[in-house]
This record gives C-alpha cells, structure tokens and sequence, in this order.
C-alpha cells in the first residue's frame, strides 16, 4: 500500500513559513495570490494499519500544539493520487518533491524511526511540500511560482495537484565494465571520447593516455579512464598554476620586489608555474619559522602556541551554487570542513564570502537557464547555515560582494579553521594498514563534480550534468567528525583524508599514492543498488572520509563508530606495490602505476598576455553635496550592514567568540575581524580571521589588487589585535577561462602581485585554491567571464585575547587618529562606481605598511587603543561613519590634519579615496602622548574627537562643514530603510 | 563532586561547552552518546544532574528535538521518571529544552499524578520562529521571583539577577496549549522571561512586553525558560553556556561586564550537592 500523511498548521498564528512564501511570490511579479498555506506531505510505502497510520503521524511528524493533519492510501501510486484529487478537487496547489535518487535525510531518519518504534511495516518513505493557493491565478501563474520560487528543476518536480512520491527506485546491482578503445582510435575519436563521456581531457592528455595503454597493450577500463580524467582535472590537479607559461606584457609594466630594485618587466617571459614561481616560491623564501604545513595537505597549518597548531582552508563551491544553491552552497561548507578534519582539525570556525548579481535585478534581464540573483542569494546563504549551524561550528567571518559580472557565475568561497595538538596529523599509510571509509554512503551524487568545474556554464548546463550536484547531510558529517576526533586523540590512523571531488578515486588514490592501494568496490555500501563499478569509485557522495587504519586498531575505531551511529567499511588495504588496483567481486576493474595515474599528464605550456585595460586616467571627482554622497554610500548593497545574514549564522557555538562580527553599543557595528579563544587551548591566545578581495581594482590593475586585498586581509586581523608578524594567507583565485590569453595575463600579474606583496608584509601563503572557467556562453554564443576575483584569507595570532580591541567608538572626549597616508586612488573605488565612472588610478602597493602596522600593533598590545577600524570601501567616510553607527555617538574630524599627498586636494578625494594601509584609532586623551610616540615616524594624525552629540561633522580641507549627519540618519540608510535589495 | 551526565545524541553540538561551564562551576561533567544509555552500558541513576545540551539532535530532521524527544518517551521513560521523581536536577538547553517539552517531560505532569505510560502529556511546543528565521543575537533574561525552579530561585532576589546570553536557534518560539499559561503561572513554573536589558524599572512584566528582538522568537508572554512543578527540571532557550566568562560578553571591550549566566549552573550544582 501508498500512503499520504499531510501535515499543516492550524493554529491562527502567523505561519512563518507562508508568509515568506508570500513575499517570494510578489517579488517574481505575481500579485494574484491572496493566501498561501504550506504544508508537509510524507509518502509512505508499506503495510500499516489505520491506527498505525495515525500513531506514525502523531509520534514523529505532527506537533500536537500547532499542526493538524490528515491521510490518504491506495494501493499503488496512481490510486493514491485518484484518492487524493478526489478530496482536493480543483484547490490551486503545487506540490514539490525531490527527484528519485535525490539524496533526502529526512525521509532516512523516519524510515529508521519508524522501524525502529515497531510501526507497521514501512518500506519506503519520500517527503514533499504542498503549497495551497488562493487567490486570482491562472495555470500559468502556478507554474512561474513553481518553477521561479518553490521548485529547482535540478534536483526537485512538481505538479499542479498530488504528487506522484519519489521512492528510491528499485534496481539491481550492476556490474557493467566497459572497455573503451583508445588504441586504435584517431585524434578526432579521442576528442569526441573526451567529450561525450564528459571528461573534460585535452587531445594531449587523451594522446598520452592512448601511449600509456599501447605500451600496457591493453585498453583501458570506464574504471581507469575515468580514475585519470579525475586525477588529471583543473580541480585535482590545478593545471594552469602548475603549467608553463609564455607571458609576455606591454613595455613599461612594473613590479615591487621588496629587496630588489624595482623596475620594469621584461616583455617576454617564460614563467616556470605559477603556484611554485610566486605563491609557493614566496612562502619558501620568506621561511617563517611558524608554518607547519603548505600547500602538502588539505589545508594549511601554522603553530599557534606551544601545544597546538591552527590549520585554514578555503575553497569555492561555484558551478553547483549555480545550479542549486542551497545543495551548492550546504556541501561547500560541508567539503571544506572536511579538508579540516582530512588534517585532524577539530574545526572551530567557517568564513564565507560570496559573490552574487545585483539583487533588484529585472527578472526579464537574467539570461536564460540562469536562476535570479535573489534566488541564488537566498538559497546559498540558506545553505551556509543549515551546514554551518548543524556542524556546531560558529561561522564567523565573510563578506557579500554584488556585481553584474556575478549574475551567471556568483561565487561562493567557503572556510573552514580547525585546531589540533602538535604531532596528531599524521599523513604515513603503512603497508598492510586497512583503506576504511567512514561516514555516508555512496550514490549517484555528484558524478563527474571533479571535472565538470573545467566547464563553462551554458544555458543548458542545469539540464546535461544535473547529477553533478550533491546534497548534504550535516548530522551523518558531524556523527563522522565525532568518530575520527576520538581516533585522533586515541592515534588509531596512520593518515587521513577527505571524499571531495573524485570520490575514492581521489582520496585513496592520493592516499595511496606513495605505497599503493587495492580497494574491493563491492564492500562500498550504497544508498540504493544499480550504481556501476566506475560510478562507485567516482561518486561525489558528501560525508566521507578515508582512512589508513593499522589492523590492530580497527576493532577500537570499530567500537568507537558503533556508539556514535558512524558506519565504518573497510573497503580495502594499502599494499607497497606502487599500484592503484581496483576490484569488483574479485574482479579487476583497473590497474594502473601510480606514477603514471598522478604524473603521466603532460604538462601543459600555455599563453598569456598582458595589456592594460583602455581606461581614462582620470581622478575628476564631481562636487556632489558629500552628505549625501555619504549617505548612499552606506546604503550600498556591498557596504550596507549584512546584519540579517550574518544573525542566521551561529557565530557564538563553541563559546570563543570574543570578538563578535557585529560589535558596538547595540551589538549592529561591522567587525574588521573576528578574534576566537578557543576553549581547548591553555591561556588567552587568540586566532583573528579576516578578508580582502576587490574584483573592482582587478578589472584595472590585478597586480595593484593583490597588493591591496593582502593589505585589507592584513590590516583587518591587526585592527583587531593580530599579530602582523605572525599572520599566514591564503589565496583563492577565481577566474575566466585560462586558455585565453588574456586571462591568463591577467592570472599571472595578480600571482606577480601576490608573490610581492606577502614578501613585503612578511605574511607566507599556507594554502591556496583556484577556480577558472568561470564564463558563461549565452545562447548566443558569446562568452562572458567573471571579473578577476582574488580572495585573500587571512588568519593572525593575537597574543591575548582580553587585549583585542573593536571597532565601535566608546567615549565621548576621546581623540580620533588618522594613520597611514591618503593618495588620490579613485580607480575601482565605490565612490566612481556610484557615479558610474570608471577608470583611474586603484591603490598602489605601500611597500612599508608593515612597519605601520606592526607599531599599531605594539599599540593595541599595551593598551593604548581604545578602538580600531580599517579604511577600505568607501574610504575615510565610510569608515567613520561605520564608527560612529557602531558606537552610537558622535565624531568631530577635520580634514586639514588628514595625512596626505599633496595631490590630494579635494575634499571629496580626501574622504573616499581607498589608498591601502590606513586606520582610524580612537585614543583616551591621556594615553595620546604614549600613542603618538608609539607611531611617531609614521604617517600618523590626529584627526578629531568623539562627541556626545550623536552628530558626524566633518570640517573640509578648505574651510567648512562638508558632511553633517546625525547617528540616526546614518543607521536608517546602512540598515537599509527602503533599501530595493531584499533578500 | 557531583556528576554531571551530559547527553550527547548524534547531532548534539553544545556538550563540550555545556561540559566547560559545569566545570567551571565546580562539577564533574561526563559526556555520553544516547547510545550508551540505551546499551545499558551506563546508567542514569549514576548521577547527580543531567543536562540535555544544545544542537540538532538526529539533525532535527522531523522538526526540533523531535526524534531526542522520542528516545526521552520510549527508551528511558522510567529511569528519567525516578531521577526526575527523586529530586535530581535536569537542564535543558535549547534542542534540550525542544526534546523535554515535545516529551511532555515539560511543564510536566503535576505532582500527583505520576504513573503509568504517557503520564507525560506534550502541553507545549517550541515551534519555527516567528521570523521565520534562525536567530543568533544575544538577549537579556530575567529570573521570575515567583518561580520555584531550584536553578534561579536563588538568583531571582539579587539586584543584578539578570542574565545575557546569546540565543542560537530557529524553532524557539514558545506555545502552550489553551489553558496551560495560567497553570505555569500560578505555580510558578515560569523560570525565565526574556527582557530588554538589564535594568530593572520595577514594572510588573505584564506592563512591558519584550518585543523583538529582545523577545527573539516571538514566545508566548515572553517566556524563555520553564520548570516543572517541582522545580528540579529546567528547560531554556537560550545559552548560559556561552556566558560563563567575561570575554564572551558582546561588549566586553566597552567596559560592560555582569550578567554571567554561569550562576545557573553554580544554582544547580548548590542544589544537587545539597540533596
């Protein structure tokens, strides 16, 4: 029998549920719907009786206070569905499930439940949603709230009316292995090959594939030809940072190389790699003594104090969160926790910056087959925290960025901070030490995730590789963590790693990339039969980890995952025989020499090329009323607070939150950075996290914006206390397509300024993460790219906690300094984007911002720093104003004490201009003396002083007034009073 | 020393920080997996106190503390109806606080009816915020002097007796079944009442409702915590756990200190040691 239970709200309250709905419904244009109800519908498939029925509903799925319910049976689906339409006649509903074979928790759990309470005999179990309209709507109407608010076609259906329930689809196991011709196939065969069975490999790697196989005398397996395209994709492999490159640039293009003379690049270059040429190559050089681990493992580590060790790690989830936001975005976080645990961290803290097209964005504007700015902003924050928040994980730190360049291809960069004991990552498997995988099990999710992000997005993307995207499920990933936080303690592995793209493929092909391995597929337990040996070894299934276990210790891990509901497979051993071998019943489906699997690619050399873009060098500023200026400044959807999004994160679980990412009177202000204290380390130390990234300036200048988002991602861990002496990055590029020159030229002067700018501040990269091919093709045929987007992560060691100082102003009376210099650097500012100029001069590298920084630092170490903001967006203004907000009180600043160049001579200028480096400081008048000693030297001034009035007043460079504005009025606009750009 | 046992299911994520407050306040935290107790391999009647922490047990996957609260009808009902019949202190927090009032643990039966199956009848719920939102933010609590919960009673007559402390969740907004307020109020199981700082002006709380967001959730008469009639059971949504030193305070850097929610636990601890 099939049954129906539906469950809806019955009480006269508000269902909050409905009237968000509501409010989406509007927002695409329909006004006709004058009510909605939401409603939960569990499908059920067994035998049970009518007071089973009732007893399932009441015991596990109706709350008695508010919900009502009622249910329906037939004996097949299609008799449901009669029963249900005969009840229901012609009510304007939509109902949205999931796709067969969609990876759905809450149909799992009460599966298992309902087992396990004895009720009835229950076999299978699918979930909905019903949304019951009313109003004027035609048939058409519920099908653009269908599929433009309630349904994601990529991984959901709906219909108008009952739902058919998605049961997981019986199958049988299949043991189907092809043997694909390579050898006697010709270059335009092995092109064709590459792309129908979606590897994504060049003619040169399927030719050297073809060599490998003649000389074996064999040809391959769908196993092993698969394993390779995995193995040797942008994602696994990062081709293109590892690639010879021919660059060549415009005469006169120039660098800073600290310790060098600076001077003009050559106009040809032959680059040996980018990753070990400038990222890796300025960690190496700068050889702080404090990094334990960069760019070996999953995420970088740093000493934190004498006992433990701080690890980072930040990824992109982007052609997924294209797709389908929510599952993009909710394994994005999900992935990178798992690079954490992958090296015994016990993640204490996630960052997330995204990047999304404008929100009021007319729907009629979106291209096709792409989903609306709001929807992907909606769904992918939705998704951050229902991963981050079911983790018990405080997700901290981030930023929101809009642009129209993000419409087609938004960014989601997650992070992920994790803590461990000195000597507990260990990454040596042993011959004879068991392959054991822990956590989820594996389906047909996320096939082919790996290569896919070489491809560019199309109209038609969502439609062929709609498999592609995963879905999560936090709790079986945090009962995982649990397991291997405890085999950690207990030293029961000899190493570890993560299921992230390639699946096993990757992770005991990596794992074993030293010693070997031989895994028996059959052993995999699997969500549901029918999955082929090759889509086993590849499947992209969230909430795995691999380990290398000793024999000895796997009946201790075995007890261990018992009790914490983990389910533990070995599913084969490591051998010392240099090979990757594949079974399948007994069966070999691949064998192949790991050198080959992880060096036989050829390494590509590639083409860029450098030009400045054609923009006017103009600094012309207009003389607009600045007050006002200002104001639409703060309410600008990059600069306006992010409170709403960042309260639906869990930023205090763990309880090291010290500082919070909202700080000030009423807790609303924006923290520079945030500062945790984890509870498991001894004494106060802190870790400061922090972010820079400017696509704006990288459109004009990408070398210049290297330098200025690793000063931003600096200058906002010291402003809060960081030490800057003891700050690592991380880099995470995204990007167009590389095999573009230009691209590509572009690629290179960032990495050129990345390189510079690290040896200048003395900050090593420990890890990094590119993510190209961000274009859309339209249906057109015409090729878009992302503006440059270089993230720049920062984490810092504040020496003690209870000395961090925040961002909010805090006494009337107290004297305001200005340090670090202001030059006129309007180029990709937000003060000419607002008046829609482009063009000028962005913020050139400050070579000796270190030494500020540092003595701003010593500063705050003793003491004498009462608050702390960093100047970026919007420059001065924005930063004062956001002091003021945050401290609810008021600012006097004269702009004639300002430090500046002399090119500075506008008021406009001297307000907005985003010149690196810069701070305002809130000083109590009688530690001014230390203070002004502790900077002197420096570029340092004071600027003004705190007032009690609750009024902004800026007098001009000349004489003056040129802003005034009380506290509330600049709260109304940064909080986003009659802002169009709701979420 | 008593012997905090601290209930882990899968999906639990406040324990350690449940643990470090217990500690902190000069107890013995255990944590143990759900599992343990239904494998009788542990008992419940070993301790002194129990706290149901934090988080998303079973991944909250049939609406908050459903599934926890389950396990707390079927597969511990008797051992839970001595500990809590004996006196022995239980705190809920947050999904703790869901599991008990989805059980019926909370408010609870009165004292004179106690036995038999399903003598916990659910009165209460905690369903999805009235923002439709999960809500990280911290509040202010105010202990209810009429309360006989044995966690705040003591705190409930000092001048500075309010709390602050963050709330973290997306279904905390309190319901009871028609007719029930008036029974938690004259029995005095209203243990905590959300408020809008810390002062108190000396107006009845019925004269100055808490709106949001000082109220978070949109709870019924702004109520953040109840007990059962006996008082030794108590179920919150907000974290005391988090404010247990000063740094966690939001505006520490300002000079503000006060308002440590550790006392809760220092209360129950007094309590349990007591008995």
């Amino acid at each position: 029998m099939n049954y129906c239970i539906e469950v809806f709200w019955r009480t006269p309250q508000r269902d909050g549920r409905a009237t968000d709905v509501s409010t989406q419904v509007v927002q695409v244009g329909i006004e006709g719907a004058q009510s909605v109800r939401v409603s939960d519908l569990t499908f059920v498939r067994g035998e049970l009786s009518a007071s089973e029925v009732k007893r399932l509903a009441k015991e596990l799925l109706v709350d008695p206070i508010v919900e009502g319910y009622r249910w329906w049976s037939g004996r097949s689906v299609p008799a449901l569905q009669a029963e249900r339409k005969a009840d229901q006649g012609a009510e304007l509903a939509v109902e949205v499930g999931y796709r067969p074979g969609v990876t759905d928790p809450v149909a799992e759990h009460l599966l298992r439940r309902a087992r396990a309470l004895r009720i009835g005999s229950v076999k299978g179990v699918a979930t909905g949603a019903r949304y019951l309209f009313t109003g004027d709507l035609a048939s058409s109407d519920l099908h653009q709230i269908a599929e433009q608010v309630l349904c994601n076609d990529v991984i959901e259906t709906y219909t108008l009316g009952p739902l058919p329930p998605a049961f997981v689809p019986r199958a049988d196991p299949s043991y189907e292995v092809a043997v694909i011709p390579v050898r006697e196939a010709d270059d335009e065969a092995l092109a064709r090959m590459s792309v129908e069975r979606v590897l994504f490999l060049s003619l040169e790697e399927m030719q050297a594939i073809q060599r490998e196989f003649r000389t074996l005398g064999r040809d391959p397996t769908d196993v092993e030809l698969e394993t390779l395209a995995q193995t040797w994709s942008e994602h696994c492999q990062h081709k293109t940072f590892k690639a010879r490159i021919d660059f060549s640039c415009q005469d006169g293009m120039e660098r800073i190389v600290p310790g060098a003379e600076t001077g003009a690049l050559p106009c040809e270059e032959t680059i040996d790699g980018l990753l070990n040429t400038y990222i890796r190559g300025a960690t190496e050089q700068l050889n702080r003594g404090w990094v334990r681990s960069a760019f070996v493992d999953n995420a970088g580590i740093i000493d934190f104090d004498a006992a433990s060790v701080v690890s980072f790690k930040v990824e992109t989830h982007n052609h997924p969160s294209a797709l389908e936001p929510f599952g993009g975005a909710n394994t994005g976080v999900g992935g990178v926790i798992r690079d954490i645990i992958g090296v015994s961290g016990r993640p204490v803290a996630n960052t997330d910056v995204l990047c999304f097209g404008p929100l009021d964005m007319q729907t009629a504007d979106v291209p096709e087959g792409v989903l609306h700015p709001r929807r992907i902003a909606r769904g992918v924050i939705a998704g951050i925290e229902d991963y981050g928040n079911k983790m018990g994980i405080p997700t901290v730190s981030g930023a929101i960025l809009y642009d129209h360049g993000y419409v087609a291809n938004p960014l989601i960069y997650c992070g992920c901070v994790g803590l461990a004991r000195k000597g507990q990552h260990r990454r040596d498997p042993q011959p004879g030490d068991l392959c054991v995988a822990l956590g989820g099990r594996t389906g047909r999710d996320g096939l082919h995730g790996a290569t896919f992000s070489s491809a560019e997005l199309t109209h038609e993307t969502g439609q062929t590789v709609g498999s592609v995207v995963q879905i999560g499920d936090p709790i079986t990933e945090k009962a995982m963590m649990e397991a291997v936080m405890r085999a950690r303690d207990e030293g029961l592995y000899h190493a570890i790693t993560d299921c992230g793209a390639g699946g096993f493929s990757s992770a005991a092909g990596e794992m074993g990339r030293d010693v070997g391995v031989e895994v028996e597929l059959s052993d995999v337990p699997l969500k549901y039969p029918g999955l082929r040996p090759w889509e086993i070894w590849l499947s992209e299934a969230q909430e795995r980890m691999v380990l290398a276990v000793p024999q000895k210790h796997l009946p201790r891990l075995r007890e261990i995952c018992e009790e914490l509901d983990v389910e533990l497979t070995v599913i084969g051993h490591f051998t010392g025989k240099g090979r990757l071998r594949v079974r399948y019943e007994g069966k070999t489906v691949a064998d192949m020499d790991m050198d080959f699997v992880h060096d036989g690619w050829p390494r590509p050399t590639m083409r860029a090329e450098w030009q400045p873009p054609a923009v006017p060098d103009v600094e012309g500023v207009s003389a607009d009323d600045l007050t006002s200026v200002l104001l639409r400044l703060l309410a600008d959807p990059d600069v306006a607070s992010k409170e709403k999004v960042i309260r639906r994160y869990d930023h205090e679980v763990q309880g090291a939150t010290v500082v919070k990412p909202l700080v000030g009177a009423v807790n609303d202000g924006p923290s520079d950075a945030v500062v945790l204290s984890p509870w498991e380390t001894e004494g106060w130390r802190g870790i400061a996290l922090g972010c820079g990234i400017n696509p704006h300036y990288g459109q004009i200048d990408p070398y210049a914006m290297a330098w200025a988002v690793v000063d931003e991602a600096v200058r906002n861990v010291v402003a809060v206390g960081g030490d800057p002496d003891h700050t690592a990055l991380l880099d995470n590029f995204c990007w167009g397509n590389p095999a573009l020159p230009d691209r590509l030229g572009a690629l290179v002067r960032a990495a050129q300024g990345c390189h510079d700018a690290a040896l200048a501040y003395g900050t090593p990269f420990i890890s990094g993460k590119d993510s190209l091919n961000n274009e859309y093709v339209d249906p057109h045929g015409e090729k878009r790219a992302i503006p440059p987007t270089l993230l720049i992560s920062s984490l810092s060691v504040v020496p003690d906690a209870r000395k961090a100082v925040t961002m909010d102003l805090k006494r009337p009376g107290d004297l305001l300094y200005a340090v670090g210099e202001t030059r006129a650097e309007m180029g990709g500012a937000l003060y000419r984007r607002l008046h829609g100029a482009v063009g000028g001069k962005v913020p050139a590298p400050v070579p000796g911002a270190v030494e500020v920084m540092r003595a701003l630092h010593r500063a705050i170490s003793d003491g004498l720093v009462r608050a702390c903001h960093d100047l970026s967006e919007g420059g001065l203004a924005v930063a004062a104003a956001e002091m003021v907000i945050a401290g609810r009180v008021g600012l006097e600043v004269d702009l004639r004490s300002l430090p500046r160049t002399p090119d500075v001579q506008t008021d406009a200028m001297a307000l907005f201009s985003e010149s690196s480096a810069r701070f305002l400081v809130e000083v109590a008048p009688e530690a001014a003396a230390t203070f002004e000693a502790a900077l002197s030297g420096r570029p340092a001034a004071q600027l003004g002083y705190v007032t009690q009035e609750g009024v902004l007043c800026v007098h001009g460079i000349g004489s003056g007034v040129v802003i005034e504005c009380g506290v509330d009025d600049l709260v109304r606009r940064s909080f986003g009073e009659g802002a169009k750009t709701k979420l | 020393m008593v012997d905090v046992l601290i209930l882990h299911a899968t999906g639990t994520n406040r324990d350690r920080e449940a643990a470090w407050a217990v500690e902190k306040a000069g107890g013995n935290p255990v944590i143990l997996h759900v599992n343990a107790l239904r494998d009788r391999t542990t008992w419940l009647h070993d301790f002194q106190m129990l706290i149901l922490p934090g988080g998303f047990s079973y991944g909250d996957a049939l609406g908050a503390g459903r599934l926890l609260a389950s396990d707390l009808r079927w597969l511990f009902e008797d051992e839970l109806a001595d500990f809590i019949e004996s006196g022995k202190p239980i705190l809920g927090i947050c999904n703790g606080f869901q599991a008990l009032v989805k059980s019926g643990w909370l408010p609870g039966p009165p004292g004179d009816s106690t036995s038999g199956l399903l003598r916990t009848q659910v009165e209460a719920t905690l369903t999805r915020n009235a923002s439709n939102r999960f809500e990280c933010r911290w509040v202010w609590l105010e202990p209810e002097p009429e309360s006989v919960c044995v966690f705040t009673r003591g705190l409930a007559g000092r001048e500075d007796a309010r709390i602050t402390c963050p709330v973290a969740h997306g279904e905390g907004r309190f319901v009871p079944d028609d007719g029930v307020l008036g029974r938690l109020h004259a029995r005095g199981q209203i243990a905590l009442t959300y408020v809008s700082g810390a002062a108190r002006d000396g107006r009845r709380r019925s004269e100055s409702p808490a709106n949001y967001p000082a109220n978070p959730n949109g709870s019924v008469a702004d109520i953040a915590g109840i007990c059962n009639e006996q008082g030794n059971v108590l179920g919150l949504m907000p974290h005391p756990e988090d404010h247990i030193v000063p740094w966690q305070h939001p505006r520490w850097t300002r000079g503000e200190r006060g308002g440590l929610a550790l006392d809760l636990f220092v209360e129950g601890l007094a309590y349990a040691r007591g008995r």
